[in-house]
């Protein structure tokens, strides 16, 4: 206890520290182990997991933050509210370097690691995480260069897949073998929309004129969500359908299956371009 | 100014405020086409529809729309369409706008429809040169999706004001597709006939009763 003109002042600073310290004890271990498995996106796809993973770290390092300014606010209110009309000043308040320092050191080491984490995840693990790369990807996964080609077609308000490796087929449908490095080669034709697969942890805007590539590694066979996740206009929310991951077997027998059934069109389609630039942009009356 | 006179004119704002958007939502939720019931019983009904290439009548004159035929055989410009479930409808398309081709050429094949096929002109088609298209009619939900030949560019007694009459030039589709389980569902053209608008996608191609429109499954 110190004493401020003779009166004993609590040491604020350590009982602070004190509860802070409990409450992170608890908070962390809780966030890692109980809520890290729940946090989004699923687990169907290797580049998936790599981004929950990511969300679990850097959750897990910002509660204690989080923790710290709460703590500080409710323990200001509760202990240092003025219950008097008397306006009186506060004891004086003197700089302390080594207090400045240290919160400057560790603040500044929180975020640097952060962003080293963020990076590797980007780049190393999750080749993207999700949100496209451009036509030309930074960082490829392992085996990129026989990853199976799904062309992702935005339009006006329906998404479409061509399947250049299997004679250039578009279908409605989109379905994808588990265990196979998968490269979606996302564009548009007409304004910009965004592929949303929650579940593989892909978001990618599709833009016309560009070719946005992003991997997927799908890890077991499921169906997933797509949505649309750039407001397009009218129909923007209906944009929404289920994918599938197949076994590879049944993917085979399904491309199958949509080659045939899709044999009429296949003569007029354009043919395959990482863009489409379309006409017609009239009408005619 | 006093307290309470600033409290007041906060309020009065906040009010207003309110005022217009509950005007906006209200009226967003009461206004909207009429509904045209298909002619028939359930398990088979058919429905009559035509696309005009300009309305030419207010508010939009110049813009391509839909038109559903009512029971009584009048034409109602409106694309909100009742129809009832677990049925097969059977559909004409009277089309009067000339070919533009399709974005996609992807939806030159007819899908969702009874065979698979479409009937134009009294020939059955499985596909259509998707240079030849003028408009579609999908029906996503149900996989339903047409192709609708225009007429040709230099047809002579072409058709400028809805509703058109079969006197002039235009092809005729016929199919038809098959309804599930009760619901709302959206249907719309495929093709960016919107002339003057980027794209051609903004105009009737955003608005309920031109070229959009809902299928009430009931």
């Amino acid at each position: 206890m110190t004493t401020i003109a003779g009166e004993p002042v609590p040491r604020h600073g350590v009982r602070i520290f004190a509860i802070w310290l409990v409450l992170t004890a608890i908070a962390v271990p809780l966030i890692v182990l109980v809520l890290g498995p729940h946090l989004p996106p699923p687990h169907m796809t290797v580049e998936s997991v790599d981004q929950r993973n990511a969300n679990i770290v850097m959750t897990a390092l910002l509660v204690p933050i989080a923790l710290l300014v709460l703590v500080y606010f409710i323990y200001s209110f509760v202990f240092f509210r003025e219950t008097t009309d008397a306006i009186v000043d506060g004891p004086p308040i003197k700089g302390h370097a080594g207090a400045q320092l240290l919160w400057i050191v560790l603040t500044s080491t929180i975020v640097l690691a952060l962003a080293v984490w963020g990076s590797y995840t980007l780049i190393a693990g999750a080749h993207g995480a999700g949100g496209g790369q451009g036509p030309d990807p930074a960082a490829k996964p392992t085996g990129y260069q026989h990853a199976l080609p799904v062309q992702v077609i935005g339009q006006q308000w329906e998404w479409t897949f061509r399947y250049p490796t299997y004679g250039g087929i578009e279908t409605r449908d989109l379905a994808i073998p588990d265990h196979t490095l998968v490269a979606f080669h996302v564009t548009s034709l007409d304004v910009t929309h965004s592929f949303w697969a929650y579940e593989l942890g892909v978001k990618a805007d599709a833009v016309p004129g560009v070719d946005n590539i992003a991997y997927v590694n799908p890890r077991h066979t499921g169906l997933f969500q797509i949505r649309c996740a750039e407001l397009c206009g009218l129909w923007h929310g209906h944009m929404s359908k289920k994918g599938r991951v197949l076994a590879s077997s049944a993917f085979q027998a399904w491309i199958a299956a949509a080659q045939k059934k899709n044999a009429s069109i296949v003569k007029y389609l354009p043919k395959y371009s990482r863009v489409y630039y379309p006409a017609p942009l009239r009408r005619a009356g | 100014m006093s307290r309470a006179a600033r409290a007041l004119a906060v309020a009065a704002g906040v009010a207003f405020g309110t005022a217009l958007i509950v005007y906006y939502i209200v009226s967003y939720l009461t206004v909207s086409p009429p509904v045209v019931a298909a002619t028939g019983s359930k398990p088979r009904v058919h429905l009559t529809l035509q696309t005009v290439a300009s309305f030419g009548n207010p508010p939009h004159p110049d813009w391509v729309s839909y038109l559903a035929r009512d029971p009584h055989g009048k034409w109602v410009h409106s694309t909100v369409l009742r129809v009832p479930a677990y049925s097969t409808v059977d559909v004409t398309i009277y089309q009067f706008d000339t070919a533009t081709g399709l974005r996609n050429p992807f939806w030159g094949q007819p899908r969702g429809t009874v065979g698979g096929t479409i009937n134009v002109g009294g020939k059955t088609l499985n596909v259509l040169n998707p240079d030849l298209a003028s408009h579609t009619f999908a029906i996503p939900d149900l996989g339903v999706s047409v192709p609708l030949k225009g007429v040709a560019d230099n047809a002579k007694n072409q058709c400028s004001v809805a509703p058109c009459t079969l006197s002039e030039a235009h092809t005729t589709v016929t199919f038809s597709f098959k309804t599930g389980k009760p619901g709302k569902l959206r249907w719309q053209c495929f093709v960016p006939c919107a002339f003057g608008f980027p794209l051609g996608f903004g105009g009737p191609m955003q608005s309920i009763g031109w070229m959009d429109g809902y299928l009430m499954v009931q």
